[in-house]
């Protein structure tokens, strides 16, 4: 077997039987890479020296011993570029420093291997807002992987990776995910340290995993999760053994299905694998429980203005002075942070900014930035009702299956509107996940579909428990 | 929305074929967004953080790691001179 084709479980049972090496595992994937990466563009760059050096003295015995994990181009890792798939960095910008995921994840044995593609400073929702190059769906060329984190999702899909971390800001894990038919969890807010991850909107980011199989993402979060003295807003709660809770069957979970999700709009074959799922859940012991989440269509409008606004904030650090792009036709102050940003920013980044810009300006804060910050209070306790009466919430992760390049690249809002089954979770800042729940065939091509399960805050081990049981269904 | 005027407070230049295509396009956003003024929130508590957040402090020293040198925190800068960030001038 290929090496690049093993999840984290199998790779390390071939590690202990000695059938492989992690300096053999990351040839291979390099390998891998150089022959399948070209078309799909889920890679910016990738260091195997770096990786080899940091393989010579791993320690086998620990959890993710010799692992490789491909890293999304917005997670800082010691020595290596760190770009945002920006122009604002690319070719200028290599980290001083390891995020506190990437600390973790040495720690814990594995080894950060490939710089994965995404919408520019995770500003997208379908890899197209890549300011370095495109992206495309294994799956079919012709079609888009999801976003932000399109790259990891790809990789993993394709198997020119073992896993992946991703980020979350608005369901830019779980997205992707379903497109293209992996595992994708976006942990709690807080459950997570955020230290080291290039901020886009800090109240709603989180970074978690991409995998092949649900076990392996409950092992990797089991490595991500805990408390970090360098983000004041990483919860300081215990860490379940997740793994344990794969081990728990779905008999007398309450599962809620909220009506708005599957209202219109949604495709019928995607809501047909997402029901044949959810039926499964329940021929297996689950009691299924229609639910409403009222302000659901409020979500969209709502995240696009805190999200937008907390950009606005967060980006005004590439204004050319300490770091990245300086504009070379600057002569002046104002000139070197208005020409930097002109030329380093790609138009989606530009819109935000400007959207948040306007959002927090005087005379506006309050009609557009405070009362959606009232309405995501809304949001929020729609959740906190909902969880009083079930225990994990099931729903589609996208409207439709992944659609095609170009297909809504020239209308911003329609883009937007695509995210309405993911963004609540941020805005709540509750526990999500993207499982497979089969594919779908359009024009010829078998698209992935994942099914979407929602956990109360902290419950991580309730969402993997269901998702596990729905890929043991699918096997 | 005045994009001129907002890219300025955002410190974006912005050329003109670009301020129309936004101009369009935040119209469209902002008048989809506006949904939100039909909510009554009256008396709703803002929410900014879903978590509760607290400040988190410790002593107040250096840690012993993470500590960058001056050649290290200069590396990434597009323009350094003695080692300082070198910029145009400021005042006249």
């Amino acid at each position: 077997m290929n090496p690049s084709e093993y999840t984290i479980s199998s790779l390390r049972a071939a590690f202990s039987a000695g059938e492989t090496t992690p300096e053999e595992a990351l040839r291979s994937l390099a390998t891998s890479i150089d022959k399948k990466d070209g078309d799909i563009g889920g890679y910016l760059s990738y260091d195997l020296d770096l990786a080899l050096a940091d393989a010579e003295n791993v320690d086998l015995s620990l959890p993710l011993g010799g692992v490789p994990v491909a890293i999304k181009d917005l997670i800082n890792v010691e020595g290596h570029p760190c770009a945002c798939a920006s122009k604002m960095l690319d070719g200028k910008f290599r980290s001083p420093y390891d995020a506190t995921v990437i600390r973790k994840l040495r720690a814990a044995g594995a080894i950060p291997f490939g710089r994965t593609n995404m919408d520019e400073f995770a500003m997208g929702s379908s890899n197209e807002n890549s300011g370095i190059q495109p992206c495309r769906n294994p799956h079919d060329l012709d079609r888009i992987p999801g976003g932000s984190s399109g790259g990891s999702a790809a990789v993993v899909a394709a198997d020119t990776a073992v896993a992946a971390l991703g980020t979350d800001t608005g369901g830019s894990i779980r997205q992707p995910a379903s497109h293209c038919g992996v595992v994708g969890l976006k942990p709690t807010y807080g459950r997570v340290s955020r230290y080291g991850l290039v901020a886009f909107a800090s109240s709603l980011d989180q970074c978690g995993p991409m995998t092949k199989t649900v076990e392996d993402a409950a092992l990797l979060l089991e490595v991500l999760a805990g408390s970090c003295s360098r983000d004041s807003t990483c919860l300081d709660a215990p860490v379940d053994s997740y793994r344990e809770a794969l081990k728990k069957d779905v008999a007398g979970l309450k599962i809620g299905l909220p009506k708005e999700y599957f209202a219109e709009g949604l495709d019928r074959q995607v809501r047909e694998k997402v029901e044949t799922a959810i039926r499964d859940l329940e021929s297996r012991g689950a009691e299924i429980v229609e639910i409403s989440l009222p302000n659901t269509e409020h979500a969209v409008a709502t995240y696009y203005i805190i999200a937008t606004a907390e950009a606005s904030a967060n980006l005004a650090r590439f204004d050319g002075v300490r770091y990245g792009h300086r504009s070379e036709s600057a002569d002046d102050l104002l000139s070197v942070y208005q020409d930097s940003r002109e030329e380093g920013f790609g138009a989606e980044v530009k819109r935000r900014i400007l959207l948040g810009t306007y959002v927090l300006s005087s005379g506006y804060y309050d009609a557009y930035y405070l009362r959606a910050q009232k309405v995501r209070t809304l949001i929020r306790e729609d959740f906190t009702r909902a969880f009083e009466q079930v225990d994990v919430i099931a729903s589609p992760v996208s409207p439709t299956p992944a659609f095609k390049v170009g297909e809504k690249s020239e209308d911003p809002l329609a883009m937007y509107l695509a995210d309405i089954y993911t963004i609540s979770a941020n805005l709540a800042g509750i526990c999500g996940i993207s499982v497979p729940c089969g594919t779908t065939a359009v024009d010829g091509k078998d698209l992935p579909v994942g099914l979407q399960l929602l956990g109360r805050p902290l419950g991580e081990s309730g969402i993997l428990q269901v998702a596990h049981s729905v890929e043991q269904a699918q096997s | 929305m005045d994009v001129r005027k907002v890219a300025h407070l955002a410190r974006i230049h912005l050329s003109d074929e670009e301020a129309e295509t936004f101009q369009g396009q935040f119209e469209q956003i902002l008048h989809y967004v506006e949904q939100l003024n039909q909510i009554d929130v009256e008396g709703i508590e803002p929410t900014a953080h879903a978590a509760a957040v607290f400040d988190v402090i410790r002593d107040d020293v250096a840690l012993s790691e993470h500590q960058l040198s001056q050649d290290e925190a200069l590396r990434n800068a597009p323009a350094t001179a003695h080692d300082q960030i070198k910029m145009p001038k400021v005042v006249e």
